[in-house]
């Protein structure tokens, strides 16, 4: 029997659903997009109308632009496109990061279900919604760090290790960098830090802004201040800096003389991968799925057809054949670094490297800010 | 076992040197004798002879952590360590409740399994593997499996010993020399008061010259109009052949003879025939020069016998029949007992040459112990001309070394310059790619490049340098999207890229599919603004053979 024509196809535009006529997360121009969150590679200006969770909206404009037409749509509501049902489920990625189930109204296979992950977690993370299980017959998930070598700890684990690390800099009197994407990975390390102090961070200007959307989404976070790189009376020995991983090697760096630098990313679980980056400390702190949730996962979907997005995966496929499902490798090109591609930490605000931010040291440039797998 | 542990992680944890020797001096300060000489031994580089074969090893991982022995592969593959994989595969986070020191668990745990079967070392090593927390079990098995690097450097580790002893540095780097046991004696030795011993043996900082195109108002050194422009009057400088072979210092005092590799590392048993024929030099005397595979009757060997020498503790009386060395002195830096660094280059070349014209008046046809001959020529393009034949000579180039310059400290501009050839290049296209192990696990860095044979691309080479940081991420990810097939770690990519590879020697080879051999391939650009069809093919290849390669083999 010949298989049907796939709900959801990895085209040269994104991943279209022709029987639905719009496209999730598309990286050419379309008319109608489904946006699962607010990452650069996940979410570009390129479509007429795009729809997306609500708690993304904030997100989605402060990163894509004003004008861009977008429609805020609730958890778990159906709305109806073309010959399909479609809905938002939390992914516990960042705040507002969504899965998107697309039900088949129509047709031979009427009633079949498909969803899409976009990026997601299990772990519980405070600073956005908790994942919910979606069951399905095909299922589209990420697959970043699809080897058994990625486990993680709790988030409160490893924010008990860079609360340490922090204070053991107060005690050394040097400033300790931090790391982190600016978009989900600094707000939850400012959430996970609530546990243990009150003290105010410092903010990068990618990072501020950011941050200061997911307070006025009620998140709680530690207090913090933007750095004004002018402002030279501020002693920064003893406090904690978070920067997005481009600001690394940059001349924004400067002015944190004899700083401790340390990485959040899932990439860090392997010495390896820090060494090479120079940081001095590797926190093993990641907002995708690690090796036990994405097994889990996918049997908990009870999915029998799965698909994987992300071109580290060749290695899951070959198990879940083996275990009897119908696996593949999706080609798509979303990032494998741990946040996205970041770029829009490339449009780091000029006054914050005093205008002479270093020419190929620009976040996105820099291998630091590379993740790979 | 927790202190080295504790240690261990945070040397890892930082970069700062500084930082990591006060770690050391941490340790040292508090360590008992017995551990901080197996800590000095590991630190230093040493490792324990193999007790298990790593083949074993991962048969047991992939026992205990009932995943299918390929994912374990891909797993490994991955993450480039073993005992990486290992500890991240089967261990928990968690405190290890270990108390054996570091020398108890070499002496009565590690050591031991020495001769026991392998089903016997199997429930000890992977009980082991069991109860440890991530961080024991990783040194544990790095500590089985091999040497435990952790960006520490020798003179690193000297620095922190020496500033625990307080002693001078150069008196611990050369205490650590050669073979020693790990013993709580050689411990209490290292940091026993100076005796005397490194003074008697201790090198000088080697003097090292620019390339001549760094030289200022020089676009070309390929321009023998440009060069005279730059550096004057010939008869200021002196000119020798830029040999290749391994740079080096002999010490002659008090009737004895150490012979220093640039890597501040005595390599005289390695030498013995240099170290015999030092012995007619008198005593106060320090020779810069560079030792080379050379026979009597034939001249310099090519750098692939002397190659044959290196990495050899001690040679046999075969190896020393087929590829004899020798020393061929450039300058005399300490002579009657003094240091003579700051007299002008003139005056130590003769001092040198009456040295040892003397020395082979008395041992005529011994010439283990060799002047580097000057090259005299009234000007810069008689030089120019000369250089050309440089490939013939095996040699990579000249000298040029002002007459009036002292012997410095580190690289000197504008006093020393090397005027080398320009390597041979080749365009070629990316064929395979692998991951690195170390700092590059994880990351396609080993790539395999081929040329135009017919209308197939064969592989004619290997090369793992010449690409910034930036450019390997970027490769990577390109790698990453454009694997066509997978063999084991090595993927085959779509064949698009193509990369501008310089090298130094080119030879005839049986032993690889393209009939050529090249010698330090290593990639000089990334050519994306050429197609694949604008590679080079074997034949343009074959043709630097005769057009001035290394000959035949």
């Amino acid at each position: 029997m010949a298989r049907p024509a796939p709900l959801i196809e990895a085209t040269d535009r994104g991943l279209l659903c022709a029987a639905g006529g719009f496209t999730i997360d598309p990286w050419k121009p379309v008319e109608t997009s489904l946006v699962t969150h607010a990452h650069a590679d996940h979410a570009r200006p390129v479509a007429k109308v795009t729809y997306a969770s609500h708690a993304s909206i904030p997100l989605l404009r402060k990163r894509l632009g004003e004008n861009l037409e977008l429609r805020g749509v609730d958890w778990g509501e159906p709305l109806v496109f073309g010959d399909t049902r479609v809905s938002f489920h939390p992914a516990g990625h960042v705040l507002g990061s969504s899965q998107i189930r697309v039900e088949r109204t129509a047709g031979q296979n009427a009633g079949e279900v498909w969803v899409f992950t976009g990026d997601f977690k299990r772990d519980p993370d405070p600073s956005c919604e908790a994942f919910e299980l979606v069951t399905c017959d095909t299922f589209i998930t990420e697959a970043t760090f699809a080897l058994p070598v990625y486990r993680w700890q709790p988030g409160e684990v490893v924010a008990r290790e860079i609360f340490d690390w922090w204070q053991l800099m107060k005690q050394s009197e040097r400033p300790a960098v931090l790391f982190g994407y600016s978009l989900g990975k600094a707000q939850r390390v400012l959430a996970e830090l609530t546990r243990f102090t009150d003290e105010a961070v410092y903010l990068h200007g990618a990072v501020h802004p950011l941050t200061e959307l997911y307070r006025e989404a009620g998140v709680h976070m530690l207090p913090t201040l933007k750095i004004d790189l002018r402002d030279k009376s501020v002693d920064y020995r003893g406090k904690l800096i978070i920067a997005p991983p481009g600001a690394s090697g940059s001349t924004w760096m400067r002015r944190f003389a004899n700083a401790s630098t340390g990485f959040c990313s899932g990439w860090m679980r392997v010495r390896g991968n820090r060494r090479r980056r120079g940081y001095d400390r590797g926190f093993v702190l990641s907002d995708h799925a690690d090796w036990p949730g994405l097994l889990r996962t996918i049997e908990e979907t009870g999915a029998t057809r799965i698909l994987t997005t992300h071109g580290q995966s060749a290695s899951l496929v070959r198990l879940l054949r083996e275990r009897g499902l119908d696996a593949a490798e999706l080609s798509t090109p979303f990032s494998v670094d741990d946040a996205g591609d970041d770029a829009a930490d490339r449009e780091t605000d000029q006054d914050q490297a005093g205008g002479k931010q270093a020419e190929g040291k620009r976040a996105g440039d820099t291998p630091a800010d590379e993740g790979q797998a | 076992m927790q202190a080295f542990s504790r240690l261990y992680q945070t040397i890892d944890q930082t970069t700062s040197t500084n930082a990591k020797v006060a770690a050391m001096v941490d340790y040292f300060r508090d360590a008992d004798p017995r551990d901080a000489a197996w800590a000095v031994y590991f630190l230093s580089g040493r490792r324990i002879k193999r007790l298990v074969g790593s083949s074993l090893l991962r048969q047991w991982l992939t026992e205990l952590s009932e995943l299918p022995d390929w994912l374990v592969e891909d797993t490994y593959a991955s993450v480039g360590d073993l005992a990486e994989t290992i500890a991240l595969l089967l261990t928990r986070a968690g405190d290890s409740t270990e108390q054996l020191t570091l020398a108890e668990w070499v002496e009565t745990r590690l050591l031991p399994l020495r001769g026991r079967d392998a089903e016997a070392q199997r429930a000890i090593v992977t009980g082991w593997w069991a109860g440890q927390s991530y961080e024991q079990c990783y040194i544990v098995t790095k500590l089985l499996t091999g040497s435990l690097r952790v960006g520490v450097s020798q003179t690193l580790l000297g620095r922190a010993i020496a500033q625990t002893a307080d002693l001078p540095r150069p008196a611990i780097l050369h205490r650590l020399m050669g073979e020693w046991e790990a013993t709580p004696d050689f411990y209490r030795a290292l940091i026993a008061e100076d005796d005397g011993e490194a003074a008697l043996s201790r090198p000088y900082p080697f003097c090292l010259a620019a390339p001549l195109e760094d030289a200022p108002g020089l676009d070309t050194a390929e321009d023998a109009d440009q060069v005279a422009g730059a550096l004057g009057d010939p008869a200021d400088w002196q000119v020798e052949w830029k040999w290749d072979g391994i740079r080096a210092q002999l010490v002659r005092r008090q009737g004895q003879s150490f012979l220093w590799s640039r890597g501040e590392e005595l390599i005289g048993t390695r030498f013995p025939e240099i170290v015999d024929a030092a012995e007619r030099l008198p005593d106060g005397c320090v020779l810069d020069g560079e030792i080379l595979p050379w026979k009597n009757e034939t001249g310099i060997l090519p750098f692939a016998e002397l190659q044959r020498r290196i990495g050899r503790k001690t040679v046999g009386k075969k190896l020393l029949g087929e590829v004899p060395c020798l020393f061929l002195a450039y300058d005399l830096i300490e002579h009657a007992g003094e240091d003579i660094r700051q007299r002008p280059m003139r005056e130590r070349r003769e001092r040198l040459e009456s040295l040892l014209a003397r020395k082979d008046d008395a041992t005529s046809g011994d010439e283990r112990l060799r002047l580097s001959e000057r090259v005299l020529a009234d000007d810069w393009r008689a030089l120019a001309t000369l250089r050309t034949e440089s490939r013939e000579r095996l040699v990579e180039g000249f000298m040029l070394k002002r007459q009036d310059s002292p012997y410095g400290t580190g690289r000197q501009r504008g006093l020393w310059w090397k005027w080398k050839i320009e390597p041979h290049t080749v365009d070629a296209v990316m064929l395979y790619a692998q991951a690195g192990h170390g700092r590059r696990s994880n990351l396609f860095t080993d790539y395999t490049f081929g040329v135009w044979d017919g209308d197939t691309l064969v592989p004619f080479a290997k090369a793992y340098s010449g690409l910034t940081n930036q450019e390997i991420e970027r490769l990577d990810k390109w790698i990453r999207r454009h694997t066509i097939e997978r063999f084991g770690p090595v993927r085959s990519v779509k064949l698009q890229q193509v990369f501008e590879l310089a090298f130094e020697g080119i030879n005839r080879s049986t032993r690889h599919k393209s009939g050529i051999a090249v010698r330090f391939p290593r990639i000089a650009r990334w050519r994306e603004d050429l197609g694949i069809e604008d590679a080079d093919s074997l034949e343009d290849v074959k043709r630097l053979i005769e057009g001035g390669g290394d000959g035949g083999e």
